[in-house]
C-alpha cells in the first residue's frame, strides 16, 4: 500500500485518499516529514496548498532538499504550481479519485508500470502519453483539445460553467474569455465523431457535461 | 498555461504516433502557405530555438541585406494532417517569423493580425468570424478545364458527383479541429460553399488556410482541381468569402443592444468598415480577377451600403432569433476566397474599431436592390462604389493612413509593388475579348 504524508488535506482529498485505498498520515510541516523518514516509509508527500500556497511551496522546497520525495500538490489554480519545479505533479480542485490514484501511481512507481488509461465508453485517454483513441482509432487532437477532454473525462457527469473550465482547463484568465472553451468543445466533438459528439452536452445556460 | 508542457505533448505525440515529418507552416504576403519540413530529431531544438531560413527567397519578405529570418512554431496549433498516410504521418505547425535578434518581423502577416487583435483586446473586445468558403471544382487548372457537375443553388441531385468531394471535404476538416457548421451545392454549377463554425479571428485565419489546402488536396487524391480563385467562369457566380463578425465584450454581444437591435458599437463598427471599405478592398480582393467578381451581378456587392437582410448590400445585418442575443453579427460580403485572412482579417479590425474609436456615424441603410441600380443614380444619394479594378483599389489602398498603420509599412510597400506590377501585365494583355470584337470589323 501506498503510504503518503499529507499536509493540510481539505474534507474532499482526505475523502478520496480513503475511496482509492493509500495509507495517508496527517503531518504539520516540514521537520515532520524529514524527521519522521525513512521510519514511516513515505512513499510521497501530498501537499494542499489550500489558502496558503507560498507555504505549501517553502513545505514542497525543503522536503524535496532534503528527502527527495516525490511530490503531488492539490491547487485551486494552475498558475499557483507551473512554475515550481519541486512540485512533480498536481491536481486541480475539485478532486477526482481517479485521477488522483493515477498520479499517485505514477509518482510512486518510477517504471509506469501502473495503467493511466481513462476510459468513457469505446473513448480511452492515455495519461502517460497524451494520446486518445476512440474504438480503438486514434483521435488526433492539440494540447488544449487534449486538456479539455482530461478534464470531462476525469469530472463526468455533473455541469459545469464555461468560466469554471476555462479556470480549471486554461489555468487563469485567458485572452478570449470562456467563447474560446464554446470553440474547444466544437473542435472536440468533431474530432469524437457525430456518434460520440453528444457526450458533451450542452447544458443551457450553464456551460458543459460530460457523460 | 506554460509552454513547455505544450512542448512536452507535442514532442510526445510525434513519438506516439510515429510523426515522420513536422510542417512549419506560414505565409508570405498574398497569403500562399510555405512549409519547411523538419524531422522528429530536430523538433525538439526548433521548439525552443526556431528554425532558420532565407527569408529573402520568400516574396514580400526580407531584403538579400537582412535574409535570416526565423520560424518559430505555435505549439497550439500542433495537427496531424489527415490526407496523409498513417505510417510515417505528418503534422504542421503554423510559425510566428521573428528576426535573429527575437523581435516580431514586421513582414508576417500573423503578426500583423495579432497586433490589430491585441489593439482591440486593449480596448476589451474580442473579435469572433465565421466564414462562408465558397470555391468551384473543375477536371483540372487547364483553360479547357469543365466543370464537374451541373447542380445548382441548395440542388442534390445524382447529377452533383462533387458531392462526395464536398462531403469528404467535410470529414477531412473535421478530423483537422474545423468544425463545419453547414454546405451546400452554391449557385452556379460545379460551385460549392462551405460555412465554418465561429472562432476566434487568429484561430479562423490560421484554420482557412488549413482548410483551403485540405479541399484542394481533397480534390486532387481523385485527380480533380478545386479553386477558390474570385471569378473562373464569365457567365456563373463568383466564389464570395462572405465573413460573419461577432465582437464580444467579456462574455455580452458587443453588436446586440436590449431591444434584439444593433447597438451603438455595432453601428459604429459597421460604419468603419463603410468609411474605410475602399481602402480595405485591396486586401479583401487582392487579384485582378477579384473585381471581376465584384462588378459581374450575382449578388456580389458593388456599392458601400448596408441593410438589415439585403443580399445586395456590402455590410448585412441578418435577423437572429428572438432570443438569441448572442447571435447578433453582421455580415461583411465583399472579401473573396482568394484573400490573406491575417491580412484581411486585420483590414476589417482596424476599420471596425477606427469606426468605434472616432465614434463614425452610421448613413441610412439602403433597401433597394443596389446590384441593378445604376451607378449614376446611386452616386446622386452619395453613396460610394466599390473600386471597379486592382488599380483603383491600390489607389485607395496607398493613400489610407488607417491601413498603412494596421498593416505596417513593410506589408504595404510590398504588396503595392507586387500588385502594381500585376496590373501593368494585366493591362497590357490582348484579351479574347478584343480579338472577338475588334478584329472582325477593325
Amino acid at each position: 500500500m501506498i503510504t503518503l504524508a499529507v499536509i493540510g488535506a481539505r474534507q474532499e482529498l482526505a475523502g478520496a485518499f480513503e475511496a482509492i485505498g493509500v495509507s495517508a498520515v496527517a503531518v504539520a510541516d516540514a521537520t515532520e516529514v524529514v524527521d519522521s523518514q525513512p521510519d514511516a516509509g513515505w512513499d510521497a508527500l501530498v501537499i494542499d496548498l489550500g489558502l496558503d500556497p507560498a507555504r505549501g511551496i517553502a513545505i514542497a522546497r525543503r522536503v524535496d532538499e532534503a528527502l527527495g520525495l516525490p511530490i503531488l500538490a492539490v491547487a485551486d489554480l494552475a498558475s499557483d504550481v507551473t512554475d515550481v519545479p519541486e512540485i512533480d505533479d498536481f491536481l486541480l480542485v475539485p478532486i477526482n479519485a481517479d485521477e488522483l490514484r493515477i498520479r499517485l501511481g505514477r509518482l510512486t512507481s518510477p517504471t509506469g508500470t501502473t495503467d493511466e488509461t481513462i476510459r468513457f465508453k469505446d473513448l480511452e485517454l492515455n495519461l502517460a502519453t497524451y494520446q486518445a483513441s476512440a474504438g480503438e482509432v486514434p483521435v488526433d487532437l492539440t494540447f488544449m483539445e487534449y486538456e479539455l477532454l482530461r478534464f470531462f473525462m476525469t469530472h463526468p457527469t455533473r455541469a459545469w460553467s464555461r468560466a469554471q473550465i476555462l479556470s480549471q482547463v486554461w489555468g487563469y484568465d485567458y485572452f478570449g474569455g470562456s467563447r474560446t472553451v464554446d470553440v474547444h468543445v466544437r473542435r472536440l466533438r468533431a474530432k469524437l465523431g457525430e456518434e460520440r459528439s453528444s457526450w458533451i452536452a450542452t447544458v443551457r445556460s450553464v456551460g458543459y457535461r460530460f457523460g | 498555461m506554460a509552454m513547455e508542457k505544450q512542448a512536452e505533448y507535442v514532442l510526445s505525440t510525434v513519438e506516439e504516433r510515429g510523426i515522420r515529418f513536422v510542417r512549419l507552416w506560414f505565409t508570405d504576403v498574398l497569403g500562399f502557405l510555405k512549409s519547411v519540413a523538419i524531422t522528429p530529431a530536430e523538433l525538439e531544438g526548433v521548439m525552443e530555438d526556431g528554425m532558420s531560413f532565407d527569408g529573402s527567397s520568400i516574396d514580400g519578405f526580407s531584403r538579400i541585406q537582412e535574409a535570416d529570418m526565423i520560424a518559430k512554431p505555435d505549439p497550439t496549433t500542433f495537427q496531424l494532417l489527415p490526407w496523409r498516410p498513417d505510417e510515417g504521418g505528418v503534422a504542421r505547425m503554423f510559425c510566428d517569423i521573428v528576426t535573429p535578434a527575437g523581435e516580431p518581423f514586421d513582414g508576417d502577416p500573423r503578426w500583423a493580425l495579432k497586433r490589430n487583435l491585441r489593439k482591440l483586446s486593449e480596448r476589451g473586445y474580442t473579435l469572433d468570424i465565421a466564414p462562408e468558403l465558397e470555391f468551384y471544382y473543375f477536371t483540372d487548372a487547364s483553360p479547357a478545364r469543365e466543370v464537374l457537375d451541373r447542380g445548382g443553388y441548395f440542388d442534390l441531385t445524382p447529377l452533383d458527383v462533387a458531392q462526395e468531394y464536398r462531403r469528404r471535404s467535410i470529414v477531412v476538416l473535421e478530423q483537422l479541429g474545423i468544425p463545419v457548421e453547414s454546405s451546400h451545392h452554391e449557385q452556379s454549377p460545379g460551385q460549392h460553399e462551405i460555412d465554418l463554425r465561429g472562432a476566434d479571428a487568429l484561430s479562423m485565419a490560421d484554420q482557412l488556410l488549413t482548410a483551403r489546402l485540405a479541399i484542394k488536396e481533397v480534390a486532387m487524391e481523385s485527380g480533380m482541381y478545386a479553386t477558390f480563385m474570385p471569378k473562373p467562369l464569365q457567365d456563373a457566380a463568383g466564389s464570395a468569402l462572405h465573413l460573419h463578425l461577432s465582437l464580444f465584450e467579456g462574455e455580452l454581444n458587443a453588436f446586440h443592444e436590449a431591444d434584439d437591435g444593433l447597438s451603438k458599437v455595432g453601428e459604429a463598427f459597421i460604419a468603419g468598415l463603410l468609411t474605410h471599405a475602399r481602402e480595405l478592398t485591396g486586401i479583401t480582393n487582392q487579384w485582378v480577377n477579384s473585381y471581376k467578381r465584384l462588378h459581374g451581378g450575382f449578388e456580389a456587392p458593388t456599392f458601400v451600403t448596408w441593410a438589415h437582410n439585403n443580399e445586395s448590400a456590402l455590410v448585412r445585418v441578418p435577423t437572429i432569433q428572438p432570443g438569441k442575443p448572442e447571435r447578433t453579427r453582421i455580415e461583411y460580403r465583399s472579401p473573396d476566397p482568394a484573400c490573406n485572412p491575417y491580412l484581411a482579417f486585420s483590414a476589417i479590425v482596424a476599420a471596425g474599431l477606427a469606426g468605434i474609436e472616432r465614434g463614425y456615424e452610421l448613413p441610412a441603410e439602403v433597401l433597394e436592390n443596389v446590384a441593378v441600380t445604376d451607378g449614376d443614380t446611386m452616386a446622386l444619394s452619395g453613396v460610394e462604389r466599390l473600386p471597379s479594378g486592382l488599380d483603383e483599389a491600390l489607389d485607395a489602398l496607398e493613400g489610407s493612413e488607417l491601413m498603412k498603420e494596421a498593416l505596417g509599412d513593410h506589408i504595404v510597400e510590398w504588396f503595392l509593388k507586387n500588385k502594381r506590377d500585376e496590373w501593368r501585365r494585366y493591362r497590357r494583355h490582348v484579351s479574347l475579348f478584343e480579338i472577338e470584337e475588334n478584329l472582325p470589323i477593325l
